[in-house]
């Protein structure tokens, strides 16, 4: 409560960075970077001083509208500041790769720092009524940008985009008004305080009847389409292969953890015996997500596709560690696979956000040299020409495979080493999910990088100074993570604790 | 009470090493090489001395830090202690647990160590001229690198997961070393299908290190009496019942036995390995012969505590006659497809495969010692042969058809010398080649196999294979007269003098696995061991070992008959298919395995993948656009509603915002402002309800 409003200038200072960005013209792009490149520091700077204890720091809270229960209440713990850093990373990754903006720059790179500012507010609100402006203001830039940037086929994909998150944001908010009528609070911490006794379905059953398994039912559906979760994923491939590369880092990078963010923070935290109920048929889900997800990149002919799919594929790790550990803990083993899980599914989260923006920043290159192809078929042979790029993308693309020693493999172990005693049916056939996912990377690797060299790719140029200088820190950190995950793992694990110490199933 | 036990943790180190404390030290040995291979990794394509310089520099300091270990190893067992030094320590945390790594010196180590080291540094030395004109030396000498560390990561690991950081680092380079030569269509396959096939068996050893990691609470093997494979961890997991009457002890080891018949080339995971030979030689040699094949049979030997469990004395448990079944089955169904190949190194390839069945069966029926000396003998012949073959290839000008050589015994005589005892070590030539000791051996334990017969019947067919198959090959290549078309030339003393030192051992490595002075069994099982003469008189030795003698010499006469004196033309059919066509046809096109895998799982795969995208595109597609159509009508319906409602300042802000004269046309004729009134309306709608709700 004391103290320098931190947070509060985290979310403020990319909305400034936007209105200067609008005016600055063709210097858009140096504001975009200045402004990132600070809010970057300062989210780690956030991430320096969790407490702890793995509980909520940083906590700023003023009365807004205390009639109607909001209240403005902010605050990280280790995965909401997690979260924090990978939103600074990607978002100053994505203004990276944007260098070839020529179409209205300010406006491009005010929208993407108004997303910036959308994805912190999400991550650090504590009240429910915020945390959905930022949820559903977020969305606005991120639409823009694909409608007025995007590819030739944005139509479809817009529709797409437009149904799935109308439909879930609509059931979020209903589910919450009920949860609201039934009392009178729409903050994060005193909900889940209440649900932990079991107050809350005791408050809700007598204000509407049975409805709990419903409202549940309802705030899942929000976050699996943004997750997303199959059967809510068809706006995904869509979306990410129209918008612009830079803004597919974006997408994947960043927003598509808000939806297992909310899962963590909302879903499972007031909704965690109703989950348990619908335990089985979410675990197939997301079993469904990971394994169909993957064969699903195997026939794409589309780069952007292929990856669009592969990070369907492993945000299904998430899903399956999440509903795993949605079972009443027994005993200390049971406690430790669901701490196992629950640590997997955030490092998980941070090192798909790191390695999918990779890999379409990667695209983007791709796009740039070759007038914008990225057909899976449309190079041949590059390690020749281009041997720099072949190596560091054949690092992200063997870090997105989960090779160990790199930053992909230590969520997914977690993850296995979690579910597996909990669902060990659910963990079994999602190693099919392994299997696919390396034919699918090993065939683009094959076709982009191996065999004879085409006409049209034999002077293929190599990364520039710039962009190894832009690149590197990014595969350092994919290094770095795979061989030392206890950098993040230390202020994770204490939230983790105490996630799980709150939660009821 | 969790963060109570959470801060207890340290991430210090826990050691027992004795002095003089060499085990401290024994992360160098992997990590010299690892960090050679990322320092050449950023140096020029054109320093071409410079990569070599470090590449050979660091393995021959882990060569010097790896036998200083072994002496070490060797002298605590000459004093009579058992040597188990472990370093653990934590590398992750989660809850109140721990993700656990940690390296081990034992004698198992010890000797796959100083084995490793060696032949790798010979095999850097001979790679020095076999890849003198390749344009990318400089890489080639960063994976190997690269590969020899991660190896030898894997052989002093000590723990479930650093074992598999390495075994899943070594599938790496050995995916980058066989599409070395990426441009060729065929090497890039090759690598993307040994990675996968061998992805295959490892997703199941995942599985197994999960379970045994959830079950004993412990990634290590050894741990003061708490490591997973340690009596305790053990005695639980036998206790805990799994399925089809195994105990989860059994359960587990079958797991782990699937990644190792995967890295190991078992069938029916064995296909990638003779696609592998589409790499350079060298790395035939070092990767998929000496070492990284061999992989497999380590893991078993390292955790054969786990697959022995629950084993009553002399008897075995269904793990371990697993492991035996498919190993003498791979044998001689290897040994099989040998008879029929004519490429050089798929030859050796498929006799790779068949020695490897062998260590499987020996691991299975007689125990780690067994399986571990077939292991190391193997080793240094079969990377003789590999490299020796790479001379001849050398020497013919980048020809691999045995067809077309023949009577190179003249033109390169070192390396028909060198290549003649790697030859009779493997077919097992008696008394004076370490083949003979090391594969009496697994014959003497399959012979007391208390299980059945069959395997020792089937090991000692496969012997007989072998004697005729290199009987065969060293019949076309160095026999009767030259049949290709530039004559051959001796390779460079650089290629030859590594061959040479590996003739050498693999004669003299027999001298310390005989019956008489049994040295590296006593070693590996670390209890003394007297020199005997009578050890030969054990009832039924001297039997066995004329009957594998027999059938050695049956295999090199019948090879000799056919083979020895005028190999038949290229374009002639071979001897044995003019007599048997149709059983030939079979053996040379690999008994089918790979077109089977082409009808059933590759054909799944694809299929499988439309359905996942027709079942996008279709099913929810079609799901989406219905529910799109039913908005757009209710959309129309309201439309004059929410105009009145939300018309003026958000959509002309919007308007604003976009106010570029080409986009502005673009936005209005999208769905923007559709969407963006339903979001306002939304947000009008929750503070309405809101206020009214909270209202008295």
């Amino acid at each position: 409560m004391s103290g320098f409003p931190v947070l509060t200038l985290l979310t403020v200072l990319p909305l400034a960075g936007a209105a200067v960005a609008l005016i600055a013209g063709k210097h858009a792009r140096g504001v975009a970077i200045i402004t990132t490149g600070v809010s970057l520091a300062l989210a780690i700077y956030v991430w320096t001083q969790l407490p702890a204890n793995g509980a909520i720091g940083l906590v700023e809270r003023a009365a807004w509208a205390p009639s109607l229960g909001i209240e403005y209440h902010l605050g990280v713990d280790g995965l909401g500041a997690l979260m924090v850093v990978l939103s600074a990373i990607v978002t100053l990754m994505s203004v990276d790769a944007a260098h070839r903006v020529h179409h209205q720059p300010g406006l491009y790179f005010g929208l993407v720092l108004v997303l910036e500012s959308g994805l912190f507010g999400s991550f650090t609100a504590l009240n429910f009524f915020h945390w959905f402006l930022f949820w559903e203001l977020s969305l606005i830039p991120a639409f823009f940008l694909i409608k007025l940037w995007g590819g030739a086929r944005r139509g479809p994909a817009a529709t797409q985009f437009f149904v799935y998150t109308m439909a879930g944001s609509v059931a979020l908010l209903v589910a919450f008004l009920a949860v609201f009528l039934s009392t009178g609070s729409m903050d994060f911490d005193r909900l889940t305080f209440l649900a932990s006794t079991g107050e809350l379905e005791r408050l809700v059953t007598a204000h509407l009847g049975p409805v709990m398994l419903w409202l549940a039912i309802g705030v899942l559906a929000g976050f699996a389409v943004k997750v997303p979760m199959i059967p809510f994923h068809t706006w995904l491939p869509a979306a990410y292969a129209e918008a612009p590369s830079p803004v597919t880092m974006l997408l994947t990078g960043a927003m598509s953890k808000m939806g297992v963010y909310g899962l963590l923070r909302i879903a499972i935290p007031l909704f965690g015996p109703q989950i348990a109920q619908i335990r089985t048929p979410l675990l197939v889900l997301a079993v469904a997500t990971v394994v169909m997800g993957a064969w699903a990149a195997a026939a794409q002919k589309d780069l952007k596709r292929v990856f669009a799919y592969l990070s369907v594929n492993h945000l299904g790790y998430c899903l399956l560690g999440i509903f795993a550990l949605a079972v009443p803990a027994v005993g200390a083993g049971a406690q430790a696979s669901q701490a196992a899980a629950l640590n997997g599914v955030i490092l998980q989260m941070f090192n798909h956000g790191i390695t999918a923006a990779a890999l379409f920043w990667f695209v983007a290159i791709l796009q740039q040299r070759t007038g914008g192809h990225r057909g899976i078929d449309d190079f041949g042979g590059l390690r020749k020409p281009a041997p720099v790029l072949a190596g560091l993308m054949g690092i992200a693309l063997f870090s997105s495979l989960g090779l160990p020693g790199l930053n992909g493999f230590v969520g997914e172990f977690l993850i296995f080493r979690g579910v597996f005693p909990l669902a060990w049916v659910s963990a079994t056939v999602s190693l099919l999910g392994l299997l696919v996912t390396a034919a699918v990377i090993l065939t683009v690797i094959q076709k982009v990088f191996n065999g004879p060299v085409p006409e049209h790719c034999v002077g293929f140029p190599d990364l520039h100074h710039g962009e190894k200088l832009a690149l590197a820190p990014v595969i350092g950190l994919m290094l770095l993570v795979g061989l030392l995950p206890q950098l993040i793992v230390d202020s994770v694990n204490p939230t983790v604790v105490n996630l799980l110490a709150h939660w009821r199933f | 009470m969790l963060m109570q036990e959470m801060a207890s943790v340290s991430f210090q180190p826990t050691t027992n090493c004795g002095p003089p404390g060499i085990c401290d030290y024994l992360w160098l040995v992997p990590a010299v090489p690892i960090i050679a291979s990322g320092v050449i990794g950023l140096l020029k394509q054109q320093k071409r001395r410079t990569a070599a310089t470090l590449a050979i520099g660091s393995l021959s300091f882990s060569l010097v830090l790896a036998l200083v270990a072994f002496v070490h190893v060797v002298a605590g067992w000459t004093h009579g202690v058992a040597v188990r030094e472990t370093v653990n320590f934590t590398w992750i945390q989660f809850g109140a647990s721990n993700v656990d790594l940690g390296w081990v010196l034992d004698p198992l180590s010890a000797v796959m160590l100083a084995m490793v080291t060696l032949v790798g540094l010979l095999i850097f030395i001979y790679s020095i001229g076999y890849m003198a004109h390749d344009e990318n030396y400089t890489r080639f000498f960063c994976f190997l690198s690269l590969f020899a560390g991660a190896m030898l990561g894997v052989v002093i690991a000590n723990s479930m997961l650093l074992f598999f950081m390495g075994w899943e680092l070594v599938g790496l380079t050995s995916y980058l070393l066989i599409g070395f030569w990426y441009q060729k269509p065929a090497a890039a396959a090759a690598a993307k299908k040994a990675f996968l096939t061998t992805r295959v068996g490892d997703v199941f050893f995942l599985l197994g290190i999960v379970w045994l990691f959830a079950q004993t609470g412990t990634l290590l093997f050894y741990n003061n009496g708490a490591g997973s494979i340690e009596h305790g961890a053990l005695a639980a997991l036998l206790a805990q019942p799994a399925a089809l009457g195994l105990s989860a002890a059994g359960a587990i080891g079958l797991l782990i036995f699937a990644g190792a018949a995967g890295k190991s080339g078992q069938f029916p995971l064995h296909v990638w390995l003779p696609d592998a030979m589409e790499g350079p030689t060298p790395v035939s040699a070092l990767i998929h012969a000496a070492t990284m094949v061999a992989a497999g049979v380590y893991l078993i030997a390292r955790v054969y505590p786990l697959m022995q469990a629950g084993a009553l004395a002399g008897g075995t448990t269904t793990p371990l006659t697993v492991v035996t079944w498919v190993g003498a089955f791979t044998a001689v169904f290897a040994a099989l497809i040998a008879v029929a190949q004519n490429d050089i190194k798929r030859i050796l390839a498929y006799s790779t495969i068949s020695q490897l069945g062998y260590m499987m069966a020996g691991l299975g029926m007689g125990g780690v010692a067994v399986g571990m000396f077939h292991l190391i003998t193997h080793a240094f012949f079969k990377a003789l042969l590999f490299m020796g073959a790479g001379s001849v290839i050398h020497g013919c000008h980048e020809e691999q058809d045995v067809r077309r050589m023949g009577g190179l015994r003249a033109d390169m005589p070192l390396t028909f010398l060198t290549y003649a005892i790697g030859m009779l070590a493997l077919c097992g030539f008696p008394l004076l080649f370490s083949g003979f000791w090391s594969k009496d051996g697994i014959l003497e334990a399959a012979q007391h196999w208390s299980v059945a017969k069959t395997p020792f019947y089937m090991l000692v067919f496969g012997a007989l294979l072998t004697a005729f198959y290199m009987t065969r090959q060293v019949g076309y290549v160095f026999f009767g007269t030259w049949r290709g078309k530039k004559p051959a030339r001796e390779s460079p003393a650089v290629i030859t003098a590594p061959l040479t030192i590996l003739a050498f051992f693999a004669m003299a490595l027999g001298l310390i696995g005989t019956p008489a002075w049994p040295w590296f069994r006593g070693f590996i099982e670390s209890r003394a061991v007297p020199f005997e003469w009578h050890g030969f008189m054990e009832p039924g030795l001297l039997a066995l070992m004329g009957t594998s003698t027999v059938m050695v010499f049956l295999g090199l006469g019948l090879g000799w008959r056919l083979y020895g004196g005028q190999a038949p033309k290229p374009e002639q059919p071979d001897v044995l298919e003019k007599a048997l066509p149709l059983p030939w046809a079979w053996l040379r096109d690999r008994l089918y395995i790979d077109e089977l895998y082409g009808f059933t799982v590759i054909a799944f795969y694809g299929w499988w993948a439309r359905v996942a995208d027709w079942l996008d595109r279709r099913v929810w597609g079609g799901v989406v656009a219905g529910v799109a159509w039913a908005f757009r009508g209710w959309a129309h319906f309201s439309r004059f509603l929410d105009m009145n409602w939300v018309d003026g300042s958000f959509d002309k802000g919007c308007e604003e915002l976009a106010s570029g004269g080409g986009l502005l046309s673009r936005v209005q004729n999208g769905r923007v402002q559709t969407y963006l009134r339903i979001l306002a309306f939304s947000v009008v709608a929750l503070v309405a309800i809101l206020i009214w709700s909270s209202l008295p």
